[in-house]
């Protein structure tokens, strides 16, 4: 049980704040929930994407005139015969469309694993094999994909926020310090790697376009199609009713755009799931970054020079900026204050969000470098954080909307008994294994996106919420659900939410961290609308009554300020230096993340963010092979995401931070639960063998080459 | 995936008749590695003739204390057996080090050691590749080649075989059993591997057309006090960056007899009887396990990154050889 912290309105007993399971876990884990390629058509065929096995060049010729002789195929489409697509627009998230989307527009090969035809047949199978059977060749050109700190291409870019930030006299500052920490930091290339593979099915229905498809916002997705193929906005309905994980991968991608196209030209519905290799090329991944973090720091640990410049990689035909400059510009300030983040393109696929763009990466790095500054100034990691707690934004002079980080710390340290902890590295022996623990803070913005909500009271005393929201397998439909009936008054019981139906209005995406908070917003203004009109005794009619919100003005009317979720993450490993094999023995976090919704679910997501810190600290790496500009081994048995037995007790907990500013008090807990948790065990790793590694994934051969004291 | 024709097989003798030595068919026992290469492309057989369901699933004592196992027995039925963890402790290790509980499941002992490289190149139809399009080059030795061999390789090819099982069975010794159209026959686990060479294509030295029927393990008493160590990059659910099964008999601080062998190094499972040598007679000291193990290594062949292997290999010798010894000792 808890309160409705939100001054101003009445406090009572609610169902925000206790635990939920899953209103759809039943049909979840018996099957019966459909997911986007389960969905049954009459008279379905389906497509096969083709890519191209160049990382450079153009396409010479496509000889669909076998192909098409094949069982079953329908039609091979490709850059001589495909419709011409509108790409010249910015879309709902302030961004150009990725061209990667719009395929078969030119006979220019931009990267390896580029989508240049696909084959539609009666069958999946059909379809494959004579994807397979496609010859295409190529006009090659050399190609570039050796992404390295120091390339002289590399230059500023701005992407969601200013490249570039800077105050005070860095050199200067620097040269006065006592202790200076000047260290290069690298992430390797990461992807998504959700359960669910891309699919779509489309098709035309009385003059409108549907497509069923398995994505982070349906308006989003829809709102691109009506740009890309011209279309009015009412002819195009997207669905998307179970995604199987999205983590920022999930929006307009080559699948459904070929299946438009296709359905198109058959006038029949045509389905296109992309295969797990095709997803490594085709639906984004993270950036590798190349950081140099310098920081400066008077005898006591206070910093008066920060400097932190992140590089990374984006493909020719899209510029996507990888923030990693980003978190400095929130966790520390300091009298000479510079942040930068720059891109160099390469003959590589484009990158994307994928969960905590920016702060993912970026926190590695920054958190690193904190360590080595406490260690060289001889004060403790957490009080060194502590010391440098900025009161207002660092870069923005704006007030925090909440800062609790100091809470975390404190919470945590005593319940993961920090105060015991020994700071000296490379001691703590046993057996073969060296151990020990680090320590490292979190962040990430807490924002909240114009979306718009219906409610309505049917006659047999049940409501209906419609809203384009996702569930990409956070528990948002849950959240919604336990929101709404709060704001009616009403048990949960009585409530049924219904998502991902473009038909429901703009509404943000399941990204940013900010989905729960902005649909929250508008489904509890409509609600308490709707509360306010129903007149207490009087009969429902049998039509219901239908409140609808907006919420872009209140949004709009926010006062700036820097606002965000907070985190203090705890590691500890065991390393074995004569085998180089690393194991995270417990983890912890406590974050300051708004008033939770569902205690069950956000849980779940924090500790499924930590589990990713565990797995991008030790295990994952796309490895781009030089000589072909592909990948090498683009499956998951080449990409390793922790197992089962990687990932020990986990726990993930909270303080009381609640957002004043917003109607439930939700912030947002999609993202930070992975912020900081890779530099917590890497900083564990420092304190269990003596040895920094500022490369990542910490394998075995890493440890192997570093060495360390003998057991 | 295209289409191909599908018999199973009531008998070994209807297996062999139905394969009839043809190039573009299969034998087809748990599938956990070849319908993954039929759904990439890498094999594309015309027939699969299934023989998971055999009668070759047996695993019996032998009559001089040795161990039969059948070539369709399950990874999972193999570990759990009690007369191979109570004889073979190794070689339960190793099996229960692979895959997942749902592999173990469907996959067999005679699949297991016909299992194809996980080399990322070679499962890359789009890659060149010595070893599936011959005379092709081979991309890993200037590319990427962490996990790749250091010891019996050749520039033609570097890549690993990635079984775990086969590499305890390397070191008890085991006998492969196979029948043919002209009858059956026998090979060593050792001599069941071609060498590499310039023909990396050619994997083993069963004739054309051969079902593998069985594993035949000699008495080996040391075994009873044996162990597999494997590395990976990840704690479950990973092939081996390096691995070994060792045994160890030592008397009066002197190793009587010692077993051997390393798995992730080469292109076979690799019995180190160098270092077997130099262990047997030697005191049961880490010096002295070191230096078998650097006996064995001196005929690494590293590339520019899997130096680490030879540091691991050895690391992993002495820190397996002395548990071993310590046990014995108490």
């Amino acid at each position: 049980m808890t309160t409705a912290p939100t001054a101003g309105r009445t406090t009572r007993a609610g169902a925000v704040g206790t635990a939920h399971t899953r209103v759809e876990g039943r049909d979840k884990v018996t099957g019966a929930a459909r997911y986007a390629a389960d969905l049954p058509f009459a008279d379905l065929a389906h497509g096969h994407l083709v890519l191209s096995t160049v990382a450079r060049g153009r396409i010479r010729s496509v000889r669909t005139a076998d192909v098409l002789d094949m069982p079953g195929v329908l039609t091979v489409l490709h850059h001589g015969n495909a419709p011409r697509l509108d790409t010249d627009y910015v879309g709902m998230l302030g961004v150009p469309p990725d061209p990667t989307a719009a395929v078969f527009q030119h006979d220019r090969i931009p990267h390896a694993g580029w989508p240049v035809a696909l084959v539609v047949a009666e069958t999946p199978e059909q379809a494959r094999e004579a994807a397979e059977a496609l010859v295409v060749t190529y006009e090659r050109q050399p190609h570039d994909t050796a992404f390295h700190a120091g390339r002289p291409d590399a230059y500023p870019a701005d992407g969601h926020m200013p490249a570039v930030t800077e105050k005070g006299d860095l050199e200067a500052e620097l040269a006065a310090c006592a202790h200076v920490v000047d260290e290069e930091y690298t992430t390797p290339e990461e992807h998504h790697a959700m359960m669910e593979p891309h699919a779509a099915t489309a098709r035309w229905d009385g003059g409108r376009l549907e497509v069923v498809d398995s994505n982070q916002g349906t308006t989003w997705v829809a709102d691109d199609l009506v740009r890309m193929f011209s279309l009015e906005p009412s002819a195009v309905r997207v669905r998307s009713e179970h995604v199987g994980g999205g983590f920022g991968s999930k929006g307009l991608r080559a699948h459904q755009v070929s299946a438009v196209m296709a359905a198109t030209a058959l006038r029949r519905p045509v389905r296109v799931v992309l295969t797990r290799r095709q997803m490594f090329s085709l639906t984004g991944y993270r950036s590798p970054t190349a950081q140099r973090v310098r920081l400066g720091a008077d005898a006591d640990g206070r910093l008066r020079a920060l400097e932190h410049r992140s590089l990374n990689q984006t493909s020719t035909v899209w510029e996507f900026v990888e923030p990693g400059a980003g978190p400095a510009r929130v966790m520390y300030d300091a009298d000479a204050h510079r942040t930068a983040n720059e891109v160099v393109r390469l003959d590589v696929p484009s990158p994307t969000w994928m969960r905590a763009p920016g702060e993912a990466p970026g926190s590695f790095a920054l958190e690193a470098a904190l360590d080595e500054l406490a260690e060289r100034c001889g004060v403790d990691p957490i009080e060194l954080r502590l010391r440098n707690e900025p009161g207002r934004g660092p870069v923005s002079g704006l007030p925090f909307a909440g800062h609790n980080l100091a809470a975390c710390f404190r919470e945590g340290a005593r319940r993961f008994g920090w105060a015991d902890r020994d700071p000296r590295p490379g001691v703590r022996r046993e057996g073969r294994l060296l151990l020990g623990t680090g320590t490292a803070a979190a962040s990430f913005p807490a924002g909240a996106m114009p979306s718009t909500a219906a409610v309505t009271a049917q006659a047999d005393g049940t409501f209906t919420v419609r809203i384009a929201a996702a569930d990409i397998g956070t528990g948002a439909r849950t959240a919604l659900t336990l929101v709404a009936a709060d704001a009616l008054r009403v048990a949960p019981e009585r409530v049924r939410v219904r998502i991902g139906d473009s038909d429901f209005g703009p509404a943000m995406i399941a990204g940013g961290s900010a989905g729960t908070r902005s649909w929250s917003w508008a489904v509890t203004a409509a609600a308490e609308e709707l509360r306010d009109r129903l007149v207490p005794g009087a009969a429902v009619p049998p039509e219901g009554i239908t409140v609808r919100s907006d919420t872009t003005a209140a949004i709009g009317a926010l006062t700036p300020k820097e606002r965000h979720s907070f985190g203090a993450q705890f590691a500890e490993v065991a390393v074995d230096v004569t085998t180089g094999e690393v194991r995270v023995r417990r983890m912890l976090g406590v974050f300051a993340a708004g008033r939770i919704v569902n205690p069950l679910t956000a849980r779940s997501q924090l500790v499924g963010g930590m589990t990713w810190g565990i797995s991008m600290a030790l295990h994952e790496e796309a490895v781009r092979d030089r000589a072909s500009g592909g990948l090498y081994g683009a499956d998951l048995a080449g990409y390793h995401v922790a197992t089962h037995a990687d990932v020990p007790a986990i726990e993930a907990d909270w303080v009381d931070d609640p957002d004043p500013d917003d109607p439930v008090g939700v912030k947002g807990l999609g993202e930070v639960g992975i912020v900081g948790a890779a530099a917590a065990v890497a900083n564990a790793v420092w304190h269990a063998t003596g040895v920094r590694h500022r490369s990542l994934p910490i394998r075995p051969d890493r440890v192997l080459r570093a060495g360390g004291p003998r057991v | 995936m295209r289409e191909f024709a599908y018999r199973r097989a009531d008998d070994v003798p209807g297996a062999v008749a139905l394969l009839g030595g043809d190039p573009d068919a299969r034998y087809l026992g748990g599938g956990t590695n070849l319908v993954d290469l039929m759904k990439t492309g890498v094999e594309r057989p015309a027939r699969l003739v299934d023989v998971r369901r055999l009668p070759l699933d047996r695993i019996e004592p032998t009559d001089d204390g040795g161990l039969r196992i059948g070539a369709t027995a399950t990874n999972s039925d193999l570990a759990a057996h009690p007369e191979v963890r109570r004889r073979y402790p190794a070689l339960a290790q190793a099996v229960l080090a692979g895959a997942s509980g749902q592999l173990r499941n469907m996959a067999t002992v005679g699949g297991n050691l016909l299992q194809r490289t996980r080399c990322g190149y070679f499962t890359d139809v789009t890659a060149p590749c010595n070893k599936r399009a011959p005379g092709s080059g081979c991309p890993a030795v200037s590319g990427e080649h962490r996990n790749h061999a250091v010891l019996g390789a050749s520039d033609h090819c570097v890549a690993v075989h990635p079984s775990d099982m086969g590499v305890a069975l390397a070191a008890f010794d085991a006998v492969v059993s196979y029948e043919t159209a002209d009858g059956p026959g026998e090979l060593p686990l050792d001599g069941l591997y071609l060498p590499v060479g310039d023909t990396p294509h050619r994997e083993t030295a069963l004739p054309a057309g051969a079902l593998v029927t069985g594993v035949t393990l000699p008495p080996a008493p040391v075994a009873a006090r044996s162990r597999y160590r494997k590395v990976r990059e990840r704690a479950s659910y990973a092939f081996a960056i390096g691995s070994v099964a060792a045994a160890l008999d030592v008397s009066n601080g002197v190793v009587r007899e010692a077993r051997l062998a390393f798995g992730a190094v080469a292109s076979r499972p690799w019995r180190a009887r160098t270092a077997e040598r130099v262990l047997t007679g030697a005191p049961a000291a880490e010096e002295y396990f070191a230096a078998a193990a650097d006996a064995e290594l001196a005929a690494a062949r590293p590339l520019p990154d899997n130096g680490y292997k030879v540091t691991l290999m050895r690391n992993l010798v002495v820190a397996v050889l002395s548990e071993l010894a310590e046990e014995a000792a108490r």
